[in-house]
């Protein structure tokens, strides 16, 4: 495999940085909506997260990469007879979903081969098979067709695929992390959607000129010599690495105060988010981002930090509202916070 | 052949998947044919140089099941598309000008990774796709322009407009560039020459880092070119001129002389390097390093289409209204299209006809191929593949030894691609943006514009936006999804002047036969008081203009597209209400602040229909 550019080369992007640190440590806050200019690295963080991942514990074999103490997938569950499966260390998969991709990779249909050679109905799993305890990633997820769309959006929310095919009859789980990159220029994304994010981040340019001429400097080295370079950057994402993992072990320690909480939900209601996905993921993210700066307890800080990419892409849409949801998050964070506590 | 044109021609041989392409606009001819012919001559004769017309599907272009193979051999058979075929060389996309941002975006991903991800019909494969792309522009004006994240991912923004010109210029050998070919990886770059091209881009308001890292590869090139093995400052001079230049948005602070070609406009009307150009003391090099004093705060390419002039800064009204359209009303319109299609009327039988064979696949359905209708292999090879045993057992012997077939397919296992029926919608808007209205009602239409915005984004249809006042119609937003730039287009929209009604029915005529002739349905919505003031030939005066108006309207109406027409004036007009007569609209009125009564109004003619 051709190597990725490291994701601690990346220059400046904290938000969208820290939003992917985020959904590694504690990947029930759901997927990262990255937005922004074009030419500011989107892809190229995503990218980085497979060479950045800790390893993973999963069957062997297992087309669906399960946890060996939680197999749930079709052929684990025929396999096993009470004797447990041999497992060995799996990278993280990131999978991709091109564009151009069709339902029946997606989804997973009649593998054609064994059919037509041998006359044996048997089911080739697909993307989201492979995505299951990884990621799966959409660049221009918002020029995504929207019949692949609406299948997303179900699986997203499920974790589990049906597929319901070609005679075959097959459910798998199917757990991923959904992240999708694109430009708002181009078109936007279903509320429905946008609901499946955890985090949203707007990227931009960078603006002065420091920053852009070391983006340009590694990105040249990069490719001059793409092995020295990761090699170079290899101690930093060592470093980031090892952050995720101890976070993951602090993370169910993290105490989350009441007051936390209830600032939490009101934050919600002042902005009047739909549903309760936002309050829960606030929450989620705000813990995960204690473990991860190794605190014992969720603070005011922590949540502001947070609350931006968690509640941004949930506000409802208000065509006659020109401040950009941003704003309005910041907005009634400042208002919050300035008022008394109860 | 101009001198940049050649050396442009030359640097992308050097590197083509490293520089992504060129962006090619001019006019089909001699220039345009030499120069892919000076192109072809200086790529090495071994790497493929592959056209691509345009809507070439996804199997085509990316790859997928090759059925004459997969039928023969018995087993699925890859067809590689024209992206990984090309793989080491070049594609040319002919009327890239007018390619989707779906198919862009297909382009983009693979100019990005340098391979082509095949996840389609049952394959899953990886394929190099080292490419650098050609796109041929031959947009005629500043609206028909390459998808803007093509153009981003193409060093070269090259524009040949006049005839070819006899010039002696620096011409490059296919063995020089051979050699830079195999020179370019060794290039040295000083930290010095990013700072300075960063620089530039920054002077020049370039906001990608795209450009920049494009002109280092490219100064990369033209040192390799010159046979040097570090860059040295004229390799960068030229970087700038040929990569930079075309995308500045903005002149550079100092010195105040370079650049007079005009002021050279955004990525959508790349100023073209001309010779001129050529001369210039590489002005980005002496630019302030520093950022200019304000941060760029707007897009570059909303900056064109608003142009918005000190006092009319002033005009933006953006009150909003509450004027509550409802969500249904777009929709009712749409099926009053269908329903007005089916008038044998000549020109919408044929758009009609034409959508059930095209636009988005959806399934595939048991059936023959006939009339037109495409056959979907993979789901045909899927009905029949179960029944492969059964069937070969039940070929009578003699067929047997003669030629046993891999496959036997029959009559019930086709299965053709469904398309969706109901092409896209465009809903142009159509704004009243005179003294008249703007006095009165311009803050609330476009109010109710807004939402009107809303209900097409969620139904995912583009819009447009046409304004008029003055003495011309002229569109504000070309069509578009992105809610976003609709928006800001009507909040810069500035009120006063005439009402030239005809015109800007006129303009809207336009607008949906070009809307119609790319597949799509168009629905024209006009937001005004109905007091035209302004005749076709731009001379003031009631009794003309209205007249001029009426005959407008009456065109619309002939071209069967359906519209709306909101009528804004604080007391609903007969002559607004005549002229939704002349032009088949639906006739809406929308009485001050009486939102209440606006609903059941339109609830009222949802229903007639």
């Amino acid at each position: 495999m051709a190597l990725t550019f490291p994701f601690s080369a990346i220059v400046g992007q904290d938000d969208m940085k820290l939003a992917i640190v985020l959904t590694a440590i504690d990947p029930t806050i759901g997927g990262v909506l990255v937005f922004g200019d074009r030419g500011t690295g989107k892809s190229t963080a995503v990218r980085a997260l497979a060479a950045l991942l800790p390893k993973m514990r999963a069957v062997k074999g297992c087309r669906y990469g399960c946890d060996p103490d939680a197999a749930r997938c079709p052929d684990c569950l025929a396999a096993t007879s009470g004797k447990a499966r041999a497992s060995e260390l799996v990278g993280v998969p990131v999978v991709d979903l091109p564009l151009g991709a069709t339902e029946d990779r997606v989804v997973g249909a009649l593998d054609l081969e064994r059919a037509l050679s041998q006359g044996v109905k048997a089911f080739e799993p697909g993307l989201l098979a492979r995505a299951n305890r990884g990621y799966l990633y959409i660049d221009e997820v918002n020029l995504l067709e929207d019949h692949l769309v609406d299948l997303l959006i179900d699986v997203a929310a499920s974790g589990e695929n049906v597929v319901e095919r070609e005679g075959l009859s097959v459910r798998h789980p199917a757990r991923f992390v959904l992240i999708g990159s694109g430009n708002p220029e181009e078109g936007e994304l279903r509320p429905q959607l946008l609901d499946r994010f955890g985090l949203s981040v707007e990227v931009k340019t960078p603006s002065t000129l420091e920053e852009r001429v070391e983006v340009v400097k590694r990105r040249d080295a990069f490719e001059q010599d793409p092995q020295a370079f990761t090699e170079q950057w290899k101690k930093e994402d060592d470093k980031v690495r090892k952050g995720i993992v101890a976070g993951r072990k602090r993370l169910g320690d993290v105490h989350i105060p009441d007051s936390a909480r209830s600032f939490a939900a009101q934050l919600c209601m002042s902005l009047g988010t739909d549903g309760l996905r936002g309050d829960l993921t606030l929450v989620r993210a705000t813990r995960a981002l204690a473990a991860w700066q190794g605190d014992k307890s969720v603070t005011q800080v922590h949540l502001q930090r947070v609350a931006p990419s968690a509640l941004r892409h949930r506000l409802r849409r208000n065509p006659l509202d020109d401040a950009g949801s941003s704003t309005r998050v910041e907005r009634a964070l400042a208002e919050l916070a300035s008022a008394p506590q109860k | 052949m101009q001198g940049d044109a050649a050396t442009i021609a030359a640097l992308f041989a050097v590197d083509p998947a490293g520089l992504g392409g060129v962006a090619l606009r001019a006019p089909a001819g001699a220039a345009r044919d030499e120069w892919l012919t000076l192109l072809r001559t200086l790529l090495p004769a071994d790497s493929p140089m592959r056209r691509v017309p345009l809507n070439t599907g996804d199997t085509a272009l990316l790859g997928g099941l090759d059925l004459g193979a997969t039928l023969q051999a018995g087993r699925p058979v890859a067809l590689h598309g024209l992206l990984a075929q090309a793989d080491g060389g070049v594609l040319v996309l002919a009327m890239a000008e007018r390619m989707t941002v779906g198919a862009a975006a297909r382009f983009g991903s693979v100019l990005d990774s340098g391979q082509v991800l095949l996840q389609r019909d049952g394959l899953d494969r990886v394929l190099p796709a080292r490419v650098g792309l050609v796109a041929l522009d031959e947009g005629a004006d500043a609206d028909e322009q390459l998808p803007a994240s093509l153009a981003e991912r193409l060093a070269f923004h090259l524009r040949m407009d006049g005839p070819a010109e006899d010039e002696e210029s620096p011409a490059w050998s296919a063995q020089e560039v051979q050699a830079a070919r195999q020179r370019v990886g060794q290039v040295q770059m000083a930290p010095a020459s990013v700072q300075a091209l960063c620089a530039a881009a920054m002077a020049l308001g370039i906001d990608s880092l795209r450009a920049s890292l494009f002109a280092a590869r490219a100064a990369r090139a033209a040192a390799a070119l010159a046979g040097c093995n570090t860059v040295e400052e004229e390799h960068i001079a030229v970087a700038a001129r040929l990569v930079l230049a075309p995308r500045a948005t903005r002149l550079p602070p100092a010195p105040p002389e370079p650049l007079d070609e005009g002021p050279p406009e955004e990525e959508t009307a790349p100023e073209p390097p001309t010779q001129n150009a050529s001369e210039l003391p590489d002005p980005p090099l002496e630019a302030p390093p520093e950022a200019p004093d304000d941060p760029k705060t707007e897009d570059s390419d909303e900056a064109d289409s608003l142009a918005p002039d000190p006092q009319e800064l002033a005009e933006r009204v953006l009150e909003a209204a509450q004027a509550a359209i409802p969500a249904g009303l777009l929709a009712s319109l749409k099926i009053g299209a269908l329903q007005r299609a089916k008038s044998p009327t000549s020109g919408s039988a044929g758009a009609e006809q034409k959508n059930a064979l095209r636009g988005r696949p959806v399934g595939a359905r048991k059936g023959e191929p006939r009339a037109g209708q495409r056959i979907n292999v993979l789901e045909t090879l899927r009905a029949a593949a179960p029944w492969q045993r059964l069937r070969r057992s039940a070929l009578p012997p003699a067929a047997a030894s003669v030629r046993t077939p891999r496959i036997v397919v029959r009559k019930e296992d086709f299965h053709v691609t469904r398309f969706r029926q109901l092409g896209q919608t465009t809903t142009v808007f159509v704004v009243d943006a005179s003294g008249s209205s703007a006095l009165n009602r311009l803050a609330e239409a476009k109010g109710a514009v807004e939402l009107l915005l809303a209900d097409c984004y969620v139904r995912r249809d583009s819009v447009a936006v046409l304004a008029f006042r003055g003495k011309t119609a002229e569109t504000l937003l070309p069509p578009t999804r992105s809610l976003a730039r609709a928006k800001r287009s009507l909040a810069g929209l500035p009120g006063g002047g005439g009402t030239p009604l005809a015109h800007a029915i006129d303009g809207a005529a336009a607008l949906a036969g070009q809307i119609r002739r790319k597949g799509e349905t168009p629905i024209v919505v006009l937001l005004t008081d109905g007091k035209a003031n302004i005749a076709r030939d731009g001379s003031p005066g009631r009794g003309p203009a209205a007249s001029d108006a009426l005959a407008a309207a009456a065109q619309l109406r002939a071209m069967g597209v359906s519209a709306l027409l909101v009528d804004t004036s604080p007391q609903p007009q007969s002559s607004a209400e005549h002229l939704a007569a002349a032009m088949g609209a639906q006739y809406l009125a929308l009485p001050y602040g009486g939102a209440q009564s606006l609903n059941q109004a339109v609830r009222a003619v949802a229903g007639r229909n």
